[in-house]
């Protein structure tokens, strides 16, 4: 089990501290009550005694750095403890394109769920255990323990990342009940088993026949440098997420660089209108842009609609996408979020698909994801080396309303916006 | 809720509320008995009772000297003996001279008596600060009778509360310690219902409903509290506000219930922190429902110091404000 040790306030008035010397470097073993970092404040200098016995994984902060109290500055591996669920979770197995796509953090990955309980009683245990409560508040131990869901899978929203009561309830909405996990559903199917469709996913498996059928799907992919996007959203999400409460992922960038892409590609925010009756066949050119983001739900995916998007400025485009992100969780997405959708964005890096070919959403020309951003080797222009973070954006298409030229124009631009976006302003 | 038996009603601020109050009650009982200094011929000195002794005699309207500790005894024993009076403390500053005849007499009198005599006392008192009233006009005295099983103690904020719960204090059978804020005497306006109704002792009432935090308060607080709520759901941060009306027998129901929703609460309220009201329902709240609260609970109260200064910039320092108590509503519920 992985143990985070923040900044220690030294002293009542201190708010901040700074790593003078780190005594011990990753890979390094630790003994509980040993010294592994000194820290300066303008009152004291001091040595940190580590909280546990165990290997130092991480260490967070540089030497000469200075942080507030209460920062992390360094993970150290317990020892003998095994890896969590949640530290395990990521990048296991990628979903089917344009199904489930978890858009921001991933949602909280409960360490239980097994018909016959047995690691839903592991998991009670180790709910038990003091470091993963820290910070816990009664009504989060409660919930967590009623609900058999791992505190530590879950990412807090509450002041310093605490886990609020509300976290917990989310994460129990996101994520199969033991309960439901006993009968055989979509989320968890019982081998040899037939599972009896929702409504949501026979709408689903209509929609996608239909869209693969009458739109002649073509598919095109770019690899973009987020690198500097992605130093601008670090440096601006802490103050996001303390301001507004919801985390600040890449999803909102990239869909403001989308929307400025439509506008600059109007064909890509249409629609094409088959014959009927005597009227010939057409393309209706979308006035608004509505940006629909794919939400991957345990049992279903949900498509809810940032209205009017190319109106909204990166700050604008998160608090709106943070708000249906919370809703969809919750399962309370209205009508009015789920309709008006003129393009969409999926988010399908989280899980770290690195390409996926999605299905177009009906009534709209095409559908972009955001694959996994990993860093690479990259070779630059003059021929230097260079480590860059990089994301592949992949674009399936309606050949009926646009040909290839159109769509890798789309994608080019797609390409330079993000790239030039750096650190700059305001959000 | 209200029994009203009119439809109709009548805007008034809370001084014209207790007027009318006690105005119906001199009319309609004539064991009902008004006590206390310049109660009489003075009219009290927020002009309550103002004509009352031409129109109801001084045999009902007494004039008393000061001397509050005769004033309270005499009315135990009218109480005592089957008449209803309704003894004035000046001043909630002046109370203390009486405090033996209410903490060791009228709220103990059916109880000594094993029932065979109650006491139907009400003691009504100007409290609280906010008025430049400095050492001898700005106190607010409620945590020193909390403690005193036997006594009921009431203060509500909105003139519609000041009528039914003084006449429900006036029904009661038992002693009734009747507090009423000055600062809101003439600042809080609203409609009261016409004709005889009741509120409930003991019974809370949600001003505002919301689902993030629970605020408790009471008095002149109460209304700080609604206007800092009011800002933060413009914010689209929602809060709960409960006035709690009657101080004791407290609405625990009410708070639970409210807590049991939010996970948060927040106990606002001028007297001071030590030892105080929001001491009481916090204690309550973390005896009944600690598993459902998701943060310490807070009290934001008036400081420990004697008394608030006759200088501007004191008097400040010890009174909260809108905008405090908007602060420590953001904070707790983005905890």
């Amino acid at each position: 089990m992985a143990t985070t040790i923040t900044m220690p306030q030294l002293g009542e008035t201190v708010t901040e501290g700074t790593v003078a010397q780190w005594l011990k470097s990753v890979g390094d073993s630790v003994d509980k009550y040993e010294d592994f970092v000194e820290v300066s404040t303008d009152k004291v200098n001091a040595g940190v005694p580590s909280p546990v016995t165990g290997t130092i994984r991480e260490l967070l902060v540089k030497e000469g750095e200075t942080v507030a109290t209460g920062t992390p500055i360094a993970v150290i591996d317990e020892a003998g403890a095994t890896k969590t669920a949640a530290s395990e979770a990521p990048g296991a197995t990628a979903a089917p394109a344009a199904v489930a796509a978890p858009v921001a953090a991933a949602p909280p990955t409960p360490a239980v769920s097994s018909p016959n309980g047995a690691t839903a009683a592991a998991a009670s245990e180790s709910v038990e255990s003091e470091s993963a409560l820290r910070g816990a508040s009664p009504a989060v131990r409660r919930l967590a323990r009623e609900h058999r869901i791992d505190i530590r899978a879950i990412k807090g929203s509450g002041s310093n990342g605490r886990v609020t009561a509300d976290d917990v309830l989310a994460a129990v909405t996101a994520a199969p009940s033991p309960a439901t996990a006993r009968t055989s559903t979509y989320a968890q199917p019982i081998p040899g088993s037939t599972v009896t469709l929702t409504q949501a996913r026979r709408i689903i498996a209509e929609r996608m026949v239909e869209s693969k059928h009458s739109a002649p799907h073509a598919w095109s992919m770019v690899e973009i440098d987020v690198t500097d996007v992605w130093s601008w959203r670090v440096r601006e999400k802490d103050r996001f997420e303390r301001e507004s409460g919801y985390k600040l992922t890449l999803l909102p960038f990239f869909i403001r660089a989308v929307v400025e892409s439509l506008a600059a590609f109007p064909l890509m925010n249409a629609r094409f209108v088959p014959a009927s009756g005597s009227s010939q066949p057409s393309i209706y050119v979308n006035e608004e842009v509505n940006i629909g983001i794919a939400i991957g739900l345990a049992t279903n995916l949900v498509v809810p609609v940032i209205r009017r998007a190319d109106k909204l400025s990166i700050k604008g485009i998160a608090l709106a996408a943070g708000e249906l992100i919370e809703k969809a969780r919750k399962g309370k997405l209205g009508v009015d979020d789920l309709a008006g959708g003129t393009f969409t964005v999926n988010n399908n890096g989280a899980n770290g698909s690195w390409a996926s070919a999605p299905i177009i959403n009906g009534g709209q020309a095409g559908i972009v994801t955001m694959e996994a951003v990993v860093k690479k080797v990259v070779v630059r222009d003059d021929d230097s080396l260079a480590i860059r973070r990089m994301m592949n954006s992949c674009l399936s298409l309606d050949h009926r309303v646009v040909d290839g030229y159109v769509a890798s124009g789309f994608l080019a631009d797609l390409k330079q916006r993000l790239e030039r976006m750096g650190p700059q302003g305001d959000l | 809720m209200a029994v009203v038996s009119s439809t109709n009603s009548t805007v008034m601020n809370n001084v014209e509320a207790v007027r009318a109050t006690l105005y119906e009650a001199m009319k309609n009982d004539e064991r009902t008995v008004i006590l206390g200094e310049d109660v009489g011929a003075r009219g009290n000195v927020f002009l309550i009772t103002k004509d009352f002794i031409g129109e109801f005699g001084e045999r009902r309207v007494i004039d008393t000297p000061i001397a509050e500790a005769s004033i309270v005894g005499i009315a135990v024993g009218m109480a005592m003996e089957g008449l209803r009076p309704i003894a004035e403390i000046q001043f909630a500053d002046f109370i203390y001279p009486s405090f033996n005849q209410i903490v060791g007499e009228a709220a103990k009198i059916r109880y000594r008596s094993n029932g065979e005599y109650t006491c139907p006392l009400v003691i009504r008192t100007p409290y609280g600060g906010g008025v430049r009233g400095a050492l001898s006009h700005s106190v607010s005295i409620e945590a020193l009778f909390y403690h005193v099983p036997g006594l009921k103690i009431v203060a509500p904020s909105f003139p519609d509360d000041v009528k039914g719960l003084l006449n429900a204090a006036i029904d009661d059978p038992d002693p009734v310690l009747f507090l009423e804020h000055k600062k809101t005497y003439r600042l809080i306006k609203g409609e009261v219902p016409d004709g005889h109704y009741t509120i409930p002792l003991g019974k809370a009432n949600v001003r505002k409903a919301g689902t993030q935090l629970t605020v408790v308060s009471y008095g002149l607080y109460l209304h700080w509290a609604l206007e800092a709520a009011q800002r933060l759901q413009e914010e689209n941060l929602s809060v709960e506000v409960i006035d709690l009306r009657s101080i004791r027998p407290m609405d625990k129901t009410a708070i639970l219930t409210s807590v049991e929703k939010t996970r948060k609460l927040l106990i606002v309220h001028e007297d001071n922190k030590f030892g105080g009201i929001g001491a009481e329902i916090s204690a309550m709240v973390a005896e009944e429902a600690l598993f459902s609260l998701d943060s310490p609970i807070r009290r934001l109260c008036g400081p420990d110091v004697p008394s608030m200064g006759y200088a501007l910039p004191l008097e400040e320092e010890f009174m909260s404000s809108p905008a405090e108590m908007a602060d420590a509503m953001r904070a707790m519920v983005k905890f």
